[in-house]
């Protein structure tokens, strides 16, 4: 059972879309904006209250790779590993970062919840390869070492 | 008249939906998997294929029908394009037909060796997953499922649940439950109407023969069977008898040389439930308490009520289903005889039900703190039985039930189809007994294939609203109905299963058009054969009230909800 505060944001958020089957994806889609990712509990909870069953709103929540049910960090790291990206060598973008955060590919956040790294496809910026973005900013032309100064950045503001 | 020209035949369009019927009039058996009449259309298993004049090929199930088309079910392009369907799905498919319990009735094994599959080019590189063993009605193995949608849709379309869904995408889909639960966390109701349409083993009734086999082995049991109506009118399928035809004697026959003890019909237990819930019904339009009166009979139905409408939970009738008043009079009856013998009466119940596997656990089943049924097995599973003894069924002799319980009205034996509920209960409030009245209530509208009917009836001075409704969908459409104050019934007959339990999630399969029909005559011709019509003229009833029921009414034949 989630805190009271997540369902009222969540009637907040039916209310602006509507109680239509067809509100589903732009409800799941605010509710990650609000929270990093859909708490499983308020996905179920918005599915009963917009009349679509639970499996079919999972069935939908999982058919995009963007929607998440796990929490994700403060700052989300996308890498691209594109075609452009890839042969410019976005992968020792993505190494650096998973030595940097301790990271793996079986495991996409930081224990203290700062940093979550996840790879997308193409971010359409395949002008400025290798590039990642951080919390939608964007990083162009990214090395490893320029990788381990946006950490060490990121960390001193949090500090 | 138009025409279309299928595999050079002339076919007349008459008001076919789409294609493949008119495929399917024209004598050809196209092969689907995902295609079922009474569901939407969805185009996935791409098997119905057919090529047109220039050689553009459509699937026929997606496609209305042109006059002036003509089409080819089965050029060398299809078919090699059929056979590649059925080798790419069987390459992350479970192959051990031998073990699996679908052998002989699979779809996809049946279509693997029409198209000629003789050996699969793929290695199946999926990981296995677990089974869902969570249900006490049926079986999900999603290493054996094709994702051709026919559950999810029967599951959300007829039955208004949605349990299932398809999860994930391309080649991590399946189909489950949201968040990967188990069935049993799930609103799913047991209806195993996802079996009925699943083509392969993906979805399957469990199953209890090892159980029925055990008890009919130990010499400590009684073991004593009770029938349902509607098995009698599908059992045949298997044995080549024609469809819809009654094989009650054939099944008490069989059953005997099985081992089984005694042999009853639960259209017995269906005459109880007639009295009892006629009398309930007359004591709440007297005191107009709960009214609409909701039948109880279905399983499906009162765990749909349960979960999705807890609000009429009320309304439902407080007796229990006929296999549900059956038993504990049958084990009342043998307790004296069970003491004196040293013995323990095991009661078998064969039902045209999954659900109702789970409605002998429930707590209002139990008497004194006993389940009531100890099993339940279906249709397909007493086939199985049969089919393992090696008993000739189609050349069986017929053999007559054991007494004190074998008679029964012809009202009983209706409660395997919508309306047979209502209807017997008419009967049996009616005040004149003749045949007039049988055809009066016959044609009152509560016959019939429509998913929702409506009918009054007047009963002495009384007009009553009746509502009779098959597939939950309809049971929640009426419902919503009812909560919104646009419709007011007094009687409101519920089966989970559409058209009643003739086409229940345990009866053997594939039920087509034909099937159907015939199994609908088969269980009215029961009736319109039997020389007792109405409940209150079966002669047994009186004894066994005397003797075993009169004083226990509460205890013995009702849900002991409190």
């Amino acid at each position: 059972m989630l805190d009271q505060s997540f369902y009222d944001k969540a009637d907040e958020i039916i209310s602006v879309h509507g109680k239509g089957k067809e509100s589903l994806i732009p409800i799941m889609q605010d509710i990650q904006a609000e929270y990093r990712y859909i708490p499983p509990e308020l996905l179920s909870y918005v599915a009963k209250k917009i009349g679509v069953t639970e499996a079919k709103a999972y069935s939908v929540a999982t058919f995009y790779e963007n929607f998440s049910f796990d929490k994700k960090g403060k700052y989300v790291i996308k890498v691209c590993d594109g075609t452009a990206c890839h042969v410019r060598k976005g992968t020792l973008i993505l190494e650096r970062l998973n030595k940097e955060l301790g990271l793996s590919a079986g495991k996409h956040t930081t224990d203290d919840m700062l940093f979550t790294v996840e790879t997308v496809s193409c971010l359409g910026a395949c002008g400025l390869a290798p590039v990642m973005t951080v919390n939608d900013e964007v990083y162009p032309a990214m090395t490893p070492d320029k990788v381990s100064e946006t950490i060490q950045k990121i960390r001193e503001v949090e500090a | 008249m138009d025409y279309m020209t299928i595999d050079g035949i002339k076919v007349p369009i008459e008001d076919e939906k789409n294609i493949l019927q008119l495929i399917r009039k024209a004598g050809i058996d196209i092969p689907t998997f995902c295609y079922h009449s009474d569901l939407s259309i969805y185009g996935a298993c791409r098997m119905c294929m057919v090529e047109d004049e220039r050689g553009r090929m459509f699937a026929s199930c997606s496609e209305q029908p042109r006059a002036g088309l003509t089409i080819h079910t089965n050029t060398k392009k299809l078919q090699q394009y059929r056979k590649l369907i059925i080798e790419l799905l069987l390459s992350t498919h479970c192959r051990d037909c031998t073990t699996c319990t679908k052998n002989g009735m699979c779809e996809l094994q049946s279509l693997a060796y029409r198209v000629g599959v003789h050996s699969v080019r793929f290695e199946n590189k999926k990981e296995p997953l677990p089974l869902d063993l969570s249900s006490k009605c049926i079986v999900r193995d999603p290493n054996k499922c094709i994702l051709c949608g026919d559950c999810v849709r029967t599951c959300a379309e007829n039955q208004g649940i949605g349990a299932i869904d398809f999860a994930h995408r391309g080649s991590k889909m399946q189909i489950t439950p949201a968040f990967g639960r188990t069935l049993s966390e799930t609103d799913c109701v047991g209806c195993g109407q996802c079996a009925v349409v699943c083509p392969t083993a993906a979805i399957s009734i469990r199953t209890n023969v090892t159980e029925v086999w055990d008890a009919i082995e130990d010499p400590k049991k009684r073991v004593v069977a009770q029938i349902a109506p509607a098995v009698r009118v599908a059992i045949g399928d298997k044995f080549g008898l024609p469809r819809g035809e009654n094989a009650m004697g054939k099944l008490v026959k069989a059953l005997r040389i099985m081992g089984f003890d005694e042999v009853y019909d639960t259209n017995f237990g269906a005459d109880l439930t007639v009295i009892e819930e006629s009398r309930e019904f007359a004591e709440r339009l007297k005191s107009g308490e709960k009214l609409p009166l909701f039948t109880s009979c279905c399983p499906g139905w009162v765990k749909f009520c349960e979960n999705k409408y807890p609000e009429f939970a009320g309304n439902l009738s407080t007796c229990r289903s006929p296999m549900g008043m059956f038993s504990p009079v049958i084990r009342e009856y043998f307790k004296k005889l069970d003491e004196e013998e040293g013995k323990e009466t095991y009661i078998v119940a064969i039902m045209p039900c999954t659900a109702k596997k789970a409605e002998i656990l429930r707590p209002d089943n139990h008497t004194g703190g006993r389940q009531d049924t100890d099993i339940v097995i279906t249709t397909q599973e007493i086939i199985r039985m049969i089919k393992q003894v090696g008993i000739n069924f189609g050349e069986l002799g017929s053999e007559a039930c054991d007494m004190p319980f074998s008679m029964a009205s012809g009202g009983a034996s209706i409660f395997g189809i919508t309306g047979g509920v209502t209807e017997a209960v008419l009967r049996y409030m009616s005040v004149d007994k003749d045949h007039a009245t049988l055809e009066d209530i016959k044609y009152s509208g509560i016959r019939g294939k429509e998913g929702f009917k409506r009918a009054t009836v007047t009963l002495g001075d009384r007009q009553l609203n009746i509502a009779v409704v098959h597939g939950l969908k309809n049971a929640s459409d009426l419902l919503e109905a009812i909560k919104a104050k646009e419709a007011d019934y007094d009687f409101v007959e519920v089966m989970a299963c559409r058209r009643g339990c003739i086409l229940g999630g345990g009866q053997p399969v594939p039920m087509g058009p034909h099937t159907r029909k015939a199994r609908m005559d088969g269980i009215y011709q029961v009736d319109q054969l039997s020389s007792i019509r109405y409940t209150d003229e079966n002669p047994l009833i009186d004894r066994i009230w005397e003797d075993i029921i009169k004083g226990h009414e509460h205890e013995l034949l009702h849900r002991n909800m409190h």
